[in-house]
């Protein structure tokens, strides 16, 4: 049996079992009204989430993208606000900036051989810093665009309202998934989280999969801030405090080995519908504090850091035996 | 003479800094005694700046063992819960600050076990406590901001002693204690050994795994500390936003104070000096006018310049490219003898 997949089904069992104990208590969480708010109010989460998990199999870690969330909101906000340009123009130009911006810090992590999440911590000043310096305010957006792609959703059979924003985070984990398990880039980056030595006499070439890592968590950073700015029609530098260590936390929920190397996009979908369904389930009962939430995901958090560590010692130990 | 040496370009770098600030804000280096304290920009830095100076002592040590402890910020909102809670209940001072450095002692013995017995990654392992934090310092306060009255805790943040403000004292006396602790016994020279080679010095006699669990609690008493300075200062916990992103700055500070993020040799001296350089870095910012929102930019542009000058790779190829460059110019001179 694949142990590697082993915290994959684990996070599916919890995360069916979960359902299973609220839908007996509220029977109503399983209609499909709640189930299209879960993707609705998690579209930003998940999205970022595939990022992360991308960087943390190649081993590394991004603490900046909180930070580049909040500004995407701003920009877009103010770049809507002060200029006449189309929204479209504008969400281009926000995806090639994160993208650059990721990639810069890919660059400097390639470069200066330093630990990724010292740099990224600069980085995550950096966006936060640019997004004040942009406006310290609250700024609506009152495009019609985005009104219209707000209101944009197909109502599924229940009642329940397949959002835009929840079906590009579907789409996103997709892309995810092929880009991970699928391509060559892909595989260089499990080839990297592994072992970077290892990879490097493989023949992976080692800067340019770092560069593309990080550019494309930048990218994904910057495309769940589109879907931020939809969900809440504002941009505010203040958004999104800590959302990079709840992408960490989905990602590890998911099954993905922190430490890099294994781990599949399908989990990170499954553990950031899993602290959703948390706070949804919160919702339900009336009487439990937000702050349970919390909780609850440090110490699920703690329970498949431990599995992940139970099982490394299990593969050791078969392989040495396998060797003796 | 040894010391002045290591802590050479942070002072350097303090003093440039005094003498920029002083440029735009000429009042900045002056010092009057009122009331039987001391008042001025300069005190104030040294107030500001305790609760960073206080958690860099034991982020200095955590980071020595080759660890790092992204939990002390939550910590800090747990302890001032506490403190402030065991006030609000009427048990007294003692009651509060034992408590709270309880709180911050279990904390960190939890960072600790996870990380010398459990074996995770430090960085995992006090990314757990980060993310739970938050939630138990909520659970103590009952998610409000539990206000207090109490004038004896309330000195520890806004009182005064010998003209100095108290928290300064309390990073001044704990840094001194910490420094001479690690240099006058061979507690520091152990810590190094761990922080260099953990299974070496372990081989070589050192208890390593109770030492490391010691610099995760003493981290935690630290942050005890600038808990109840921070409580103490506003005379109110506030779970959400108390040491929020100030195990950023600790970080930072101990970065600024020349220290290794990969382990090894360590100056807590230094990195308290790191500390103050960022403290002055915002006083300086609001002082000379410009708007707080900068102080983000200004700190990540200070980050990467070091970052720069501290990568091993950039230091080698300095090497490289002098090494030629002198290869070069003695091809020459012998040419041009012979």
């Amino acid at each position: 049996m694949n142990t590697r997949a082993l915290p994959l089904y684990a996070t599916i069992a919890i995360f069916l079992i979960a359902y299973l104990l609220c839908w007996l208590q509220f029977p109503n969480i399983l209609s499909t009204r709640v189930i299209g708010n879960l993707l609705t109010d998690n579209a930003y989460l998940g999205i970022v989430a595939v990022g992360m998990t991308l960087v943390i199999l190649s081993g590394g870690i991004d603490l900046s993208v909180g930070s580049v969330i909040a500004f995407s909101g701003v920009f877009i906000a103010v770049l809507l606000r002060d200029t006449g340009l189309h929204p479209m123009i504008v969400f281009v130009l926000l995806l090639l900036l994160t993208t650059a911006f990721g990639a810069a810090m890919g660059f400097l992590i390639h470069r200066l051989m330093m630990p990724a999440f010292i740099v990224t911590l600069a980085g995550m000043f950096l966006a936060r810093g640019a997004a004040y310096m942009l406006t310290i305010d609250s700024v609506p957006i009152n495009d019609p665009f985005y009104q219209t792609l707000q209101s944009a959703y197909w109502l599924m059979p229940g009642k329940g309202r397949l959002t835009l924003i929840g079906v590009l985070m579907l789409l996103t984990v997709m892309a995810g998934m092929v880009i991970a398990h699928r391509t060559r880039f892909g595989t260089s980056v499990y080839a990297m989280g592994g072992g970077e030595a290892t990879a490097r006499l493989m023949g992976v070439r080692q800067g340019r999969t770092i560069v593309l890592v990080y550019a494309f968590s930048g990218l994904m950073a910057g495309l769940s801030g589109i879907v931020f700015s939809l969900y809440t029609g504002s941009g505010y530098p203040l958004a999104t405090v800590g959302t990079e260590l709840t992408a960490i936390a989905a990602v590890v929920i998911g099954g993905t080995l922190l430490t890099g190397g294994a781990g599949y996009m399908f989990g990170t979908l499954i553990g950031v519908l899993t602290m959703g369904l948390l706070q949804t389930y919160i919702v339900f009962d009336g009487t439990l504090s937000s702050w349970w939430t919390k909780i609850v995901i440090g110490i699920l958090l703690l329970a498949f850091i431990l599995l992940q560590k139970g099982l490394l010692r299990l593969t050791r130990g078969r392989l040495q035996g396998a060797a003796s | 003479m040894s010391l002045l040496r290591r802590i050479a370009p942070q002072l350097v770098a303090l003093l440039i800094l005094f003498a920029l600030v002083s440029v735009v804000f000429p009042g900045f280096l002056s010092v009057s005694l009122n009331d039987g304290r001391l008042v001025g920009p300069v005190i104030d830095v040294l107030k500001r700046g305790a609760p960073v100076a206080l958690l860099s002592i034991g982020m200095t040590l955590v980071i020595a063992t080759r660890g790092i402890d992204l939990s002390v910020g939550t910590t800090m909102a747990i302890c001032g819960a506490a403190a402030a809670a065991v006030i609000a209940a009427g048990w007294g001072l003692p009651a509060a600050l034992a408590v709270a450095l309880a709180a911050g002692a279990a904390a960190g013995l939890w960072n600790g076990v996870l990380v010398a017995i459990v074996g995770i990654q430090p960085f995992v392992a006090t990314l757990i406590l980060m993310t739970m934090g938050r939630g138990i310092a909520q659970l103590i306060t009952e998610g409000c901001i539990l206000t207090f009255s109490d004038a004896g805790l309330a000195f520890f943040g806004s009182g005064t002693l010998l003209g100095l403000p108290v928290p300064a004292w309390l990073w001044i006396v704990g840094g001194l204690g910490v420094a001479a602790l690690m240099r006058r016994t061979a507690l520091g020279l152990l810590i190094e050994a761990i922080g260099i080679n953990r299974r070496a010095s372990a081989l070589a006699g050192v208890n390593a795994t109770v030492l490391v669990i010691a610099v995760y609690v003493a981290a935690g008493l630290c942050a005890a500390l600038a808990g109840i300075v921070v409580t103490a200062d506003i005379r109110g916990a506030d779970a959400n936003n108390a040491g929020l992103w100030l195990e950023l700055d600790a970080i930072l500070a101990v970065v600024i104070g020349g220290n290794s993020l990969l382990g090894g040799r360590f100056s807590v001296i230094a990195s308290i000096l790191g500390a103050m350089i960022i403290q002055t870095i915002d006083t300086g910012v609001l002082l000379a006018g410009f708007p707080p929102e900068y102080n983000l930019v200004i700190k990540a542009v200070l980050v990467l310049m070091i970052l720069v000058l501290q990568s091993p790779r950039i230091a080698a190829e300095w090497r490289l490219w002098r090494d030629s460059q002198r290869a070069s110019r003695a091809a020459a001179e012998r040419r041009q003898a012979s």
